[in-house]
């Protein structure tokens, strides 16, 4: 299968201003690839840099060193250098990011805010409304709150609209950031078939899942973070 | 929706200082807007971001550099070199400019219908019935109701000449639209409507916007790109939840650590 992600040398490290220019080291020569179809989850313990990995993917984290290279049709990108307009561009059509937390916007109801990115790529607003409120539906959304902005919703709720809305477009790349974390059972269940089904679709997925069952089922290699550390190469 | 819509810059700033004597107002500023991009300046009070929103609308001459535009027929004009009457029409038209204080981009003696329907006027409307009914489409869009059409804005609340100041910059559709602290001195439910508001006529017209902001909920919000100014330079630019959530500068991890969680 074609590699859709490249990560080539990436080093990241933060540096403290207000705490006296104290540098954070994240990680060094982070060095893998991932293929279409192809699930891989990132180990390691907390504060290994697993998140920090997939915010510089996804251009939120700037990259520090190296290179994230990203293919785009026939063009790779490297997001390590790329112009913001690139980025969002990227964000738009090639990567998306399902995360745990969900921002909310005043007044914008569930089913909007999940539907957003489809209508993004150019889908039917229409179209856009009905595909969220199935996604809404299988993810055990009540429908009484898919018309209600989710700000007043709960903490697994809100969760829940935020996955069906990280799911819901089609992205060649996807990167989960802790999808499945405080779900139950059958919510989490949901998500492991969300997951196959992008994986049939020939998305490439970066993974970060502590759960190990869901891991188990979704993760076809494991990388573990901890082999990146800034320490251990100092 | 694709953000940008077109591969050319709409507005390309290039070393633009404005001194007032010896101080500095801003000073090494350049950058490229494009379509559809809303680019957000933050900083504190005399960081110099009110100083450079008024030299690239026009308001007040840059002391040196240069500020290009590209007009409707595509080419890039230097905005300095225009005509009075060219940059004059320019403003009525395809720019906007939304002032924190809505009484400076309102006439407060005269209708709310009637401060929508004169930027129609200056652009060539006549039909009355038209205007009117533009004027009233625009209200709604707003959500402004049809029977305050003929009042005028002294009567209204600070939200709602805010939300009258936006329909009456919009209604000519510009292409660019400036914003000083738009939602400064509004209560935070008044706040949250009209960012709503914004976010969805700015993403429904595809408009370029440069908003001055302190407030980087606001920034964060609305903008795509963020340019963090102080002392009249700019220190910090990039993706807006790039600067945001991994500032580089001390003095936007000084910003960024400032806001309060609620």
């Amino acid at each position: 299968m074609p590699v859709r992600l490249y990560l080539n040398s990436v080093g990241k490290s933060f540096t403290m201003h207000l705490q006296g220019g104290t540098v954070i080291p994240v990680v060094e020569n982070v060095e893998f690839s991932v293929e279409a179809g192809e699930c891989v989850v990132l180990g390691g313990p907390s504060g290994a840099g697993k998140s920090s990995i997939l915010k510089m993917i996804y251009g939120n984290y700037r990259c520090d060193q190296g290179q994230i290279l990203v293919t785009v049709g026939d063009e790779i990108i490297n997001v390590a250098d790329a112009e913001p307009r690139q980025v969002l561009r990227l964000r738009d059509n090639t990567i998306g990011y399902v995360s745990q937390f969900l921002r909310t916007i005043p007044r914008v109801s569930a089913e909007e805010v999940v539907a957003e990115p489809l209508i993004a790529q150019g889908t039917s607003e229409a179209e856009g409304l009905d595909t969220a409120r199935s996604l809404l539906s299988r993810l055990n959304v009540p429908e009484r709150l898919w018309k209600l902005p989710p700000a007043t919703f709960s903490g697994g709720e809100q969760q829940r609209v935020n996955i069906a809305r990280g799911f819901i477009a089609h992205y060649p790349i996807l990167l989960l950031d802790e999808p499945t974390a405080s779900l139950d059972a059958a919510n989490r269940a949901v998500v492991v078939r969300l997951v196959e089904e992008k994986k049939a679709k020939g998305v490439a997925m970066v993974g970060i899942l502590h759960d190990e069952d869901v891991r188990q089922e979704i993760a076809d290699r494991i990388i573990d973070v901890t082999g990146f550390s800034a320490d251990v190469a100092a | 929706m694709n953000v940008f819509k077109a591969d050319d810059p709409l507005l390309q700033v290039h070393n633009v200082p404005r001194y007032y004597g010896d101080r500095i107002g801003c000073t090494d500023v350049s950058f490229d807007l494009w379509p559809g991009e809303v680019l957000a300046i933050v900083g504190e009070s005399g960081s110099g971001k009110t100083t450079l929103l008024n030299c690239l609308s026009t308001r007040l001459a840059p002391t040196a550099g240069a500020i290009e535009y590209r007009m409707r027929d595509g080419s890039m004009r230097n905005l300095y070199q225009l005509s009075e009457a060219a940059r004059r029409l320019l403003m009525r038209t395809d720019w906007g400019f939304v002032h924190q204080n809505a009484a400076d981009g309102l006439r407060m003696n005269v209708s709310a219908g009637a401060n929508v329907g004169e930027r129609l006027m200056a652009v060539g409307d006549r039909h009355y019935g038209k205007i009117r009914e533009t004027a009233d489409d625009w209200l709604g869009r707003v959500e402004i109701a049809s029977d305050r059409i003929d009042d005028d804005p002294r009567s209204f609340s600070g939200g709602m000449r805010q939300r009258l100041q936006i329909a009456r910059n919009l209604v000519t559709h510009p292409r660019l639209v400036f914003m000083d602290e738009p939602t400064g001195g509004l209560d935070v439910s008044v706040q949250a409507r009209l960012l709503d508001l914004l976010r969805r006529l700015v993403a429904d017209l595809g408009l370029s916007v440069v908003i001055v902001t302190h407030d980087l909920a606001v920034a964060r919000l609305l903008s795509h790109r963020i340019m963090v100014m102080r002392h009249g330079r700019v220190i910090e630019a990039g993706l807006t939840d790039q600067v945001l959530d991994d500032p580089r500068e001390p003095y936007s991890q000084l910003l960024v650590s400032s806001i309060l969680q609620v």
